[in-house]
């Protein structure tokens, strides 16, 4: 391998790109900043025509720059609204870039949705309604970790889902851009036949893929790989392709497996051990080597199999069920899982007032409150200094500035104890506490998360969403029994709280526990250093001042589980005279 | 304008084009809630509306696009002509499908002052928004679960009452607003507020197609369409102008189908058995048998429209607890086969 190649990872999916944008919508573009990142798109870049245009989005973009809106500066000087094209109608026939896309509000993402669905942008804002063509591909910059990622219905929109940190498979020599021109020009011609086409969309649906958008995609895909090998239809390995770059990131499920002779095959080198690491410098199992032989092979054998060499270590153990300690790799492939619905300040209305001190001026109020004294103050102009060059009059009292609202979701995160001592009693209590506080979140329009910990650990059941169909499900499943690792589970939630918090949500504890921890950071039994380390947890939980509700589970309120509280600072509530609603009135009286 | 997707051309999701045609055949059934899967084409049954209606007449100049001959629904300019005796003009217009963008702002959706018309003469006039667009028509929210609450409620409020009040900024008008609220959305990001849902006649959820030869057509007819948009669309023009036919024979012959009062009968007892709240769920399960019963050409409605439409009609109606996971589809297929007997 040369170094230029290693300097341009998944240089075929942005050839890929190059040859159709706007079929193919974009990229999601997994990665944190760096040069490999700036790597793939400088090589994105030079396989474009020169004259295509690539703008960069700013995260929190205004409508106004993105849509377009009224042009401030033209509207003053002629005196009528004057539109303005936004970022995107610019951006027509070439890449958007979107920055830090994980952190993207969902009002953005289904905006963008719309434009990429439709080739155009059509809006009605500041007094105006107008369209205009927007043939965009956009690539979202995904920085997300942990929980953090692209809104769904975005990502969905997006045909090639690349993870650069995970390892990737040995592409072959890099394509140059008088390459990609011709596979452009070849790229209407290239057919795919029938028996490919549907082993792409049976390879979707085995792949669990719920979108009908994910065989398009595969198929538009497939066709441009084609047309880079300069062939005028779509061959096996092309097909191969398009499962890797975008059926196999978008796996739900594992397919079912074909026969008894296979499961021996794949997953030997993705162990848990080594999931759990995702080692990067482990190479990718040879895909080359697997997908020459075997002709008889059905074609959607063998686009699984690639598929399944194509999922990131952690995935893969993570559908299997067989490591689930280590989300970090895990949640690296899974696209459209969750989608964190981050609601920033949102503006309500205007007010009178100046721009000064980080105000915005909100120049239609302004306008529409100077607009009915147009001609009077004219009439005294003249009348006074027999002025009248002046198109607008805008006086100070006519100033208006936009308010926000700073609506701070709130996100109610559920840390069950479900282990033997808790659940033998109480588990079935416990849960139906915490589904009357479910209740409580629905009407409320708060997000919830829940933890489970039990045996040697912690375990996110449920990512925060506003979904209580997803949270009720992931509650039902919750099994009992085992040991309690209750420090674990302190942790996780101090983990999650902190994701909430950076997505500028504030977090609502409540830990149902008995408080008798008895397993280890570790993972190791032993009473003493457990309830030690469940209590160094507590305390470093009670450091993030985050509210904090304690549900003592077991049968007679316990020292063990009162001296948590303490700990961690929390408000204690023993559940015996913990009736559902007593629980949802103290969760409510914690949120102030 | 791109060309939209052909409404006869999309695979499947026969309820969910059912529930619109239905919607388009009686508008008072009160608009349609589409919920499901991403990349099920909900967006695209709705687009393809616009090519499908037949055109409606309204009174030239009206910016509220009047009916010419129902007085009762028109704005205030048109019925101070009528009152003075004037004769209207009348064109017709393709009906209004009108796109509520998500980032559309509340002055745009409601109407304000007109900007241009007060920088330029000093005028106080009223500029309407998109609900006066929309007037007659459809207005469609993509991702309406996304929507900000407070237009949401704006939104309800206007659906419900035919009638958009605007009070602000000195400027203080009502104009007729009757528009049939399309929304979709995906239930994973978010769950509608019980009471908006209420507000929608008919409720569809979309899932994808199992079965892989439907989910090869999907994809096969999508490859075409992008290919060659226009010659795509010719070869479904046929089957589009066929179901065009039927909708405007079915509007002029709704009126005229009858209800008889054992269906009346049935149609309480479905409701009663299912525990619906209001009387809501008995309306719209009538208007929109009745509205089945005229684009299949029939004369009279029978147990077996009742049957059809009954779970679009009901199944967002049911008192529910938000955490009670039980299909709420199934639930109404159980009712209906206990009431009519198995199909």
């Amino acid at each position: 391998m040369t170094r230029a190649e290693a300097l341009a990872p998944a240089h075929t999916a942005a050839a890929l790109l190059a040859v159709a944008p706007r079929l193919l919508g974009g990229v999601r573009l997994k990665s944190a900043a760096g040069p490999r990142r700036d790597a793939w798109l400088a090589a994105l870049r030079a396989l474009l025509p020169a004259d295509v245009p690539w703008v960069r989005l700013p995260l929190h973009i205004a409508d106004e720059r993105l849509l377009g809106g009224l042009d401030l500066a033209a509207t003053l000087a002629s005196g009528r609204p004057v539109a303005q094209r936004g970022v995107l109608a610019q951006a027509d026939g070439g890449i958007v870039l979107a920055a830090m896309a994980e952190r993207m509000s969902s009002g953005t993402a289904a905006r963008l949705s719309q434009v990429l669905d439709r080739g155009e942008v059509q809006a009605t804002r500041d007094g105006m309604t107008f369209s205009s063509p927007a043939r965009i591909a956009l690539i979202a910059l995904d920085e997300g970790i942990d929980e953090e990622a692209l809104p769904a219905a975005l990502g969905d929109r997006l045909a090639l889902h690349i993870d650069l940190d995970a390892p990737l498979a040995d592409e072959g020599p890099p394509l140059t851009a008088t390459v990609v021109a011709a596979a452009r020009e070849r790229f209407a011609q290239v057919r795919c036949d029938d028996a490919v086409l549907e082993a792409l969309v049976a390879a979707a649906a085995a792949f669990g893929i719920a979108s009908a958008r994910a065989g398009w995609f595969a198929l538009c895909a497939a066709r441009a790989a084609a047309a880079l090998a300069g062939r005028d239809s779509v061959s096996a390995e092309d097909a191969r392709l398009a499962v890797q770059w975008v059926l196999a990131p978008r796996a739900t499920q594992l397919p079912p497996a074909p026969d008894e002779q296979v499961p021996a095959e794949p997953p030997p080198q993705e162990s848990p051990e080594l999931a759990a690491d995702s080692a990067p410098q482990d190479p990718a199992p040879g895909t080359p080597e697997e997908d020459k032989p075997a002709p008889d092979a059905a074609l959607e054998d063998q686009l699984i199999d690639a598929a399944q060499a194509a999922i990131p270590a952690g995935l893969l153990a993570l559908l299997q069920g067989r490591s689930q300690r280590e989300r970090r790799s895990a949640s690296a492939g899974r696209a459209g899982a969750t989608a964190a619905s981050k609601q920033r300040g949102r503006p309500v209305g205007a007010r009178r007032g100046e721009p000064r001190g980080g105000a915005r001026l909100n120049l239609i109020e302004t306008l529409r409150a100077a607009a009915p004294w147009q001609r009077l103050r004219r009439a005294q102009a003249t009348a006074a200094a027999g002025v009248t060059s002046r198109r607008v009059w805008v006086e100070r009292d006519d100033l208006h500035i936009t308010r926000f609202q700073q609506r701070r979701a709130t996100t109610t995160v559920f840390v069950l104890d479900a282990s033997g001592s808790a659940a033998l009693h109480r588990l079935a209590e416990a849960k139906g506490a915490v589904e009357s506080l479910l209740a409580d979140c629905y009407a409320r329009r708060d997000n919830v998360a829940v933890i489970g910990f039990r045996g040697v650990g912690a375990q996110l059941l449920l990512p925060p969403t506003r979904s209580l169909v997803r949270a009720r499900r992931s509650l039902a499943g919750l099994p009992g029994g085992g040991g309690t690792p209750l420090a674990a589970g302190l942790d996780a939630a101090q983990h999650l709280a902190e994701v909430v918090r950076r997505g500028g949500a504030t977090a609502l504890l409540v830990v149902l526990t008995d408080g008798r921890a008895n397993i280890a950071r570790d993972g190791l039994p032993g009473r003493e250093r457990a309830q030690a380390d469940a209590l160094q947890a507590a305390r470093s939980l009670a450091a993030l001042g985050c509210a904090t509700l304690l549900v003592d589970t077991s049968p007679q309120p316990t020292a063990a589980a009162q001296t948590l509280a303490l700990a961690m600072n929390a408000r204690y509530l023993a559940l015996p005279y913990a009736a559902a609603q007593v629980v949802s009135s103290a969760v409510r009286a914690q949120r102030g | 304008m791109s060309i939209p997707f052909p409404f006869t051309a999309i695979v499947g999701q026969d309820e969910m084009k059912l529930a619109i045609l239905i919607a388009a055949v009686d508008p008072s059934i009160g608009g349609v809630l589409v919920f499901g899967d991403r990349g099920t084409g909900k967006s695209t049954a709705v687009r393809a509306l616009a090519s499908l209606l037949p055109p409606m007449r309204v009174v030239v100049g009206c910016r509220y696009g009047c009916d010419p001959v129902a007085l009762s629904a028109a704005c205030a300019d048109c019925r101070a002509h009528r009152e003075r005796g004037e004769k209207l003009k009348s064109a017709a217009v393709p009906v209004p499908v009108v796109d509520l963008p998500l980032g559309a702002t509340e002055d745009r959706i409601v109407g304000a002052l007109d900007l241009e018309r007060a920088l330029a003469h000093g005028e106080k006039a009223f500029e309407p928004g998109l609900l006066a667009r929309a007037n007659r028509g459809f207005l469609y929210v993509d991702e309406v679960n996304l929507l900000e609450d407070h237009l949401v409620d704006l939104l309800i409020d206007v659906a419900a009452s035919g009638e958009n009040v605007v009070e602000r900024e000195g400027l203080s008008v009502r104009h007729p607003a009757r528009f049939v609220l399309v929304g979709s959305g995906n239930p994973e990001e978010g769950e509608l507020r019980p009471q908006l849902l209420d507000r929608f006649g008919l409720a569809v959820d979309v899932k994808t197609p199992t079965d892989l030869a439907t989910r090869v057509d999907v994809v096969r007819r999508r490859d075409a369409f992008e290919r060659d948009p226009a010659g795509f669309s010719a070869t479904w023009a046929a089957a589009d102008e066929r179901i065009r036919r039927r909708l405007v024979s079915a509007r002029k012959h709704l009126a005229a189908v009858e209800l008889p009062d054992a269906v009346l009968e049935r149609a309480a007892q479905l409701c009663m058995a299912l525990g619906t709240d209001g009387l809501r769920g008995e309306l719209t399960l009538m208007r929109a048998a009745r509205a089945l019963a005229a684009y299949e050409g029939k004369s009279c409605v029978g147990d077996e429209q009742l049957r059809r439409i009954a779970a679009p009609a009901l199944r967002h109606r049911l008192r529910r607890n938000p955490l009670d996971e039980s299909d709420a589809s199934a639930r109404v297929e159980r009712a209906v086969v206990e009431l009519f007997g198995p199909a």
